[in-house]
């Protein structure tokens, strides 16, 4: 028994060793902010194992795309053009009523509207760990991505990114533990905050008092007051409201409308973030 | 003292534990994915426990902790501990036949799965559900044929 640990520290120490080095990183980790950096350049480090882990799938997917009849494929072209042709009919008139509202805000003397910039990415991981949600995405600062950048998909919010390497990067998804945004029901412009629960399905809403006016099915959309979001995306459908007079606030839950555990592409959102800070910060408040 | 033969060999194994890991699932199967790289750890702090234990552990786990993004050293701990009791105990487990290994080594991964809550919790707050549990279980049955085929893979290569 001895001697198979002759070399090098004892059993005990090493495990000394290894729980003093984990707490050091664990409050490095938590409780500085060196930590940013390093992860960065941890998930630079990481992301070629992203790559190979994701190739099966690719691999997967790209065969079962080779092998589809071609019926199907016709079929879904002709799909892919009657969505086109509706979206762009709305695109017309979306683009009038954009200049409309640009013309208006003018009148008002309101800032205008910023322009966006987007970039799509392509989800590699998307890590199920119940304490962590995360995905990592194939884009990095050689793409431009920078940290906080809003990520939606095609039905509403996914997250922020959080770290950034140079050819990809992790973003945290809304439903985090650690994730919080600022939201306006969409029918009464109540403000809130809503949370992550570490559920894919379930967000809570928070603070809400009792006297809210606030129902089942209302919409969910950002209000850009987190600084980080911009205005107006949606971010989830309220389920669920139990009103306990015992409890200090109303629980409320929402589903997030965008379907997080299968999210392929995602939408970065830029060159907003400074615009929105400034823009939080001069906009009068709403009235509830 | 026999000299360290094909240790590449060993993380090469690790690397492909690893990959398991963070490998796109379904959501399902996702839930039940088993501890990859803890459940490869534990046979090879088994079979060599001279090679590998708690430090190699440690980096293990820190690569996790890096690759699922929770906080830094929550993994690479909780790798650390299941890994010294395991080295510790090395010689006792060995001799036990492999279902029954299988169920000490599923407490130890309930261990595992409890300390990883445990440090979340108190570093972020998380809410703990019943279904965090199903790793343990599907551990379990995996380990058999784990066992049985990195058993192969070690004397086939003759890694020592």
């Amino acid at each position: 028994m001895n001697q198979i640990y002759s070399r090098g520290p004892s059993l005990p120490l090493r495990l000394f060793l290894a729980v003093v080095c984990s707490a050091g990183l664990m409050f490095l980790d938590r409780y500085t902010d060196s930590s940013t950096q390093l992860r960065s350049y941890l998930t630079a480090a990481a992301s070629p194992l992203f790559y190979v882990a994701s190739l099966p799938q690719a691999l997967f997917s790209g065969a079962s795309e080779q092998f589809m009849s071609q019926q199907t494929v016709l079929d879904e072209n002709a799909r892919l053009k009657e969505t086109l042709l509706q979206q762009s009919g709305q695109l017309q008139l979306l683009r009038f009523l954009q200049q409309e509202n640009e013309k208006l805000r003018a009148l008002l003397g309101s800032s205008a509207a910023i322009e966006d910039k987007s970039l799509v990415a392509e989800v590699l991981a998307v890590y199920s760990h119940p304490f962590s949600h995360q995905v990592v995405l194939n884009k990095g600062s050689n793409d431009g991505v920078t940290e906080f950048q809003p990520v939606i998909d095609d039905q509403g919010v996914v997250g922020q990114v959080v770290s950034v390497g140079p050819s990809s990067s992790r973003a945290l998804l809304i439903s985090d533990n650690t994730h919080a945004l600022a939201v306006r029901a969409e029918r009464t412009g109540v403000r809130a905050i809503v949370e992550g629960l570490g559920q894919w399905d379930l967000l809570r809403v928070m603070h809400l008092p009792h006297s809210t006016d606030i129902r089942e099915g209302d919409r969910l959309l950002t209000s850009g007051l987190d600084g980080r979001f911009p205005e107006g995306y949606p971010v989830a459908k309220v389920v669920r409201i139990s009103q306990d007079a015992s409890q200090p606030f109303m629980v409320v839950y929402a589903e997030p409308y965008a379907r997080l555990d299968r999210i392929r592409h995602v939408l970065l959102l830029s060159g907003r973030s400074e615009a929105m800070a400034e823009a939080a910060e001069i906009l009068p408040p709403e009235q509830p | 003292m026999r000299k360290p033969q094909r240790l590449g060999f060993i993380y090469l194994s690790l690397f492909v534990a690893l990959l398991l890991t963070v490998m796109p699932m379904p959501q399902i199967v996702k839930l039940a994915r088993p501890d990859w790289a803890l459940l490869v750890l534990m046979y090879w702090t088994l079979a060599l426990p001279q090679r590998v234990s708690v430090i190699t552990a440690f980096f293990t786990g820190f690569i996790v902790d890096v690759l699922v993004g929770t906080v830094l050293g929550v993994n690479a701990l909780a790798f650390s501990v299941v890994i010294f009791v395991v080295a510790q105990h090395h010689l006792k487990i060995r001799n036990f036949a492999v279902v029954q290994q299988a169920l000490l080594l599923g407490l130890l991964l309930a261990l595992y799965q409890l300390m990883l809550f445990w440090l979340s919790h108190f570093l972020t707050g998380v809410y703990f559900r019943p279904q965090y549990l199903w790793p343990v279980l599907t551990g379990m049955l995996v380990w058999p044929w784990l066992f049985w085929l990195l058993r192969r893979y070690r004397r086939q290569l003759k890694i020592q």
